[in-house]
């Protein structure tokens, strides 16, 4: 790849003031081509990692004092947690828990009756989807949602696209920041499909793709938007145990890019190998949260998966 | 039987003239047939007052010729090759702007309150209808419902002469005719293009085939639309023009026959399909033409249908079926 505006490091390119020596300039040159073509994605994807991140610790998504009614129904019953930066936080709960509900007030779709959700110091609620995409979170979901007549580059590309600028007129002049952008998008795909285990297989249909390459491909368009909170919905369903022991290091490796990531699962090995920390639902309320190590020892969380006679609860 | 060899005989010598004939209306028809066919494909909606999109581009061309000193009946002569160039630039440029920018104004007034609210699909057919009828009428107000005339820029000119030999008549070409299926096949190649090779495309292709989940990452849907609309009046600006050129006189209700046609040869084609509206704007106009060498002229339009009638009857996507979304180079 010969093209030197797809990397702006200006570390890299010597300046004016500088003069250097022809030799100073091939080497750094070099060293650029070097990280250019970028053998290890984990240094590449430094630039899809979430633009700006706040000191891990820092709560990235609050949850605060949340109710949502459906009519008469409580889905949602004064939830209040936080997600915090650089952290895997686990939402679990019992089938009809309101996991789902939750997830779709953290992401936006819902609006809540009372309290409020805050992204990064914003609100979310009455906020277009894109817009929010653009704000940094970005999901997969529960019943895979690709483009299926697309290629899996392209699939990773319209993703891509979420922080490109170019106007509809640069695009039908074919503007130099178009060719920029595209060849950007291209690269990026190329390293998350090898981040995601998926290299070589760009130009195939994402409907020709196997079950399991699918919901990895859908982990990697959701990156490609640069989100700093990945939401994953159930990325197990349907997995057989050494899928699972991957996805268990990709969700890791995700993590150490510089993504927090929510998680949405059943699969109570998967959850306990991998959060940091746990929240666990029933019946709309929050009865527990902490450590994996704690959680698995919480009686409340024992009784709602086990069940439990009235009286010992 | 002695009615049918009748007719082949009416038929058999005007073959070649009636297949250019054929493919030149085709052609028209093509180009505002992309129009129905991109946003059919994005939306699932048929965009009824898209023959009004293209009737404001044909009044939209003759006012810039007015404004540039080429009237129809002034007297000018056939201007020279450069001036021609120049004023079938400007014509096309305001043609496709004025139809572009009502196309995206029909989408931002009768369409998008309605999408908000997510309004049944039934809802979006009547606006449609409506659109249509109210820009149809308010030139016909603004014209005083008379023709006007277009001023002769091109002198038909013939540039070569198919001659099929056997008792076929020799058929001659003209410089228009070349023209207007040139620019068909050229328009639908950019769209084409632009569709499968751009990253808009690409934004287009997302929303064509999952709007939520391509709102879901990070694709502004609203513009999506706004583009889609955008691209099918830009097309029809350019048949707006050439139709002009090839017919020269227009009136406020040329829309609905001709948008009518111009939608039966996206169905034709397989609607959704950029290569089908193309496919099915040449097939129509050719059959249409030949069904008219047959069974007499009056009968024009009866064979159109009825031929939509027949293809649909035995494939029911159309031609060659297909959905934008899926479109690929």
């Amino acid at each position: 790849m010969p093209d030197d505006e797809t990397t702006p490091t200006s570390e890299d390119t010597p300046t004016s003031e500088e003069t250097p020596t022809a030799k100073e300039t091939a080497a750094a040159e070099e060293i650029a081509a070097e990280e250019r073509g970028g053998d290890s994605p984990a240094e590449f994807l430094a630039e899809t990692a979430p633009e700006t991140v706040a000191p891990p610790g820092a709560p990235l998504l609050s949850v605060r004092d949340v109710t949502l009614r459906f009519g008469g129904v409580v889905a949602l019953d004064g939830v209040d947690f936080e997600v915090r930066t650089g952290e895997i936080l686990a939402l679990i709960g019992p089938n009809g828990a309101g996991k789902t509900t939750c997830f779709n007030v953290m992401t936006g779709v819902y609006k809540p009756t009372s309290g409020r959700v805050e992204f990064d110091g914003e609100r979310l609620s009455g906020r277009k989807p894109h817009i929010i995409t653009r704000m940094g979170i970005a999901r997969t979901f529960q019943n895979i949602r690709l483009f299926p007549e697309m290629t899996a580059e392209e699939n990773i590309m319209v993703g891509a696209d979420a922080h490109h600028k170019t106007s509809v007129i640069g695009a039908l002049l074919h503007l130099p920041r178009h060719g920029r952008e595209e060849r950007d998008g291209r690269r990026t795909a190329a390293e998350l499909l090898e981040f995601v285990g998926l290299e070589g297989r760009g130009g195939e249909l994402a409907r020709n793709l196997p079950y399991g390459d699918q919901r990895r491909l859908e982990i990697a368009r959701a990156l490609a938007t640069r989100p700093k909170l990945l939401c994953l919905d159930e990325p197990a369903a349907g997995f057989n145990p050494a899928e699972k022991e991957r996805l268990q290091q990709l969700i890791r490796d995700i993590r150490d890019l510089g993504h927090t990531v929510l998680l949405i699962e059943h699969d109570m090995r998967l959850v306990m190998g991998v959060a940091d920390r746990i929240v666990v639902l029933e019946f709309g309320q929050k009865i527990a949260e902490g450590p994996p190590a704690e959680i698995r020892e919480d009686p409340r969380v024992i009784a709602a998966y086990l069940g439990v006679p009235e009286d010992a609860a | 039987m002695n009615y049918f060899s009748d007719r082949w005989h009416d038929l058999l010598p005007n073959l070649g003239d009636l297949v250019v004939a054929g493919l030149t209306q085709g052609a028209i028809y093509a180009l505002i047939a992309l129009g129905y066919t991109l946003v059919y494909g994005v939306l699932q909606l048929i965009n009824f007052a898209h023959s009004e999109v293209f009737l404001v581009g044909t009044y939209a061309s003759i006012i810039v010729w007015g404004w540039i000193g080429y009237a129809a009946g002034d007297g000018n002569p056939v201007p020279a090759l450069g001036t021609v160039i120049l004023l079938l630039g400007a014509g096309t440029i305001a043609a496709s702007l004025v139809s572009g920018g009502t196309a995206v104004l029909i989408e931002r007034v009768a369409y998008a309150p309605l999408r908000r609210k997510n309004a049944p699909r039934l809802i979006f057919l009547i606006t449609a209808i409506g659109a249509s009828v109210a820009i149809s009428e308010l030139v016909g107000e603004l014209t005083n419902r008379r023709p006007w005339g277009v001023p002769l820029l091109v002198e038909p000119k013939t540039q070569f002469v198919i001659d099929p030999g056997m008792s076929i008549n020799p058929a001659p070409v003209t410089n228009l005719q070349i023209g207007i299926v040139l620019s068909a096949i050229v328009m639908w190649f950019l769209l084409d293009t632009f569709l499968n090779r751009s990253r808009f495309g690409l934004g287009i292709r997302a929303v064509a085939q999952n709007e939520d989940t391509a709102a879901l990452m990070g694709v502004n849907k609203d513009r999506v639309i706004m583009l889609t609309f955008l691209l099918g009046g830009l097309a029809a600006g350019v048949a707006a023009t050439l139709y002009n050129l090839k017919i020269g006189t227009i009136s406020f209700n040329i829309g609905f026959l001709l948008g009518l046609k111009a939608f039966t040869a996206a169905v034709l084609g397989g609607i959704g399909n950029l290569r089908g509206a193309l496919v099915g704007g040449l097939v129509l106009g050719l059959v249409e033409n030949l069904g008219a060498g047959f069974f007499g002229n009056k009968w024009i339009d009866v064979v159109a249908f009825v031929i939509l009638v027949i293809v649909l009857m035995f494939r029911p996507t159309g031609i060659l079926g297909d959905s934008l979304g899926r479109a690929r180079a």
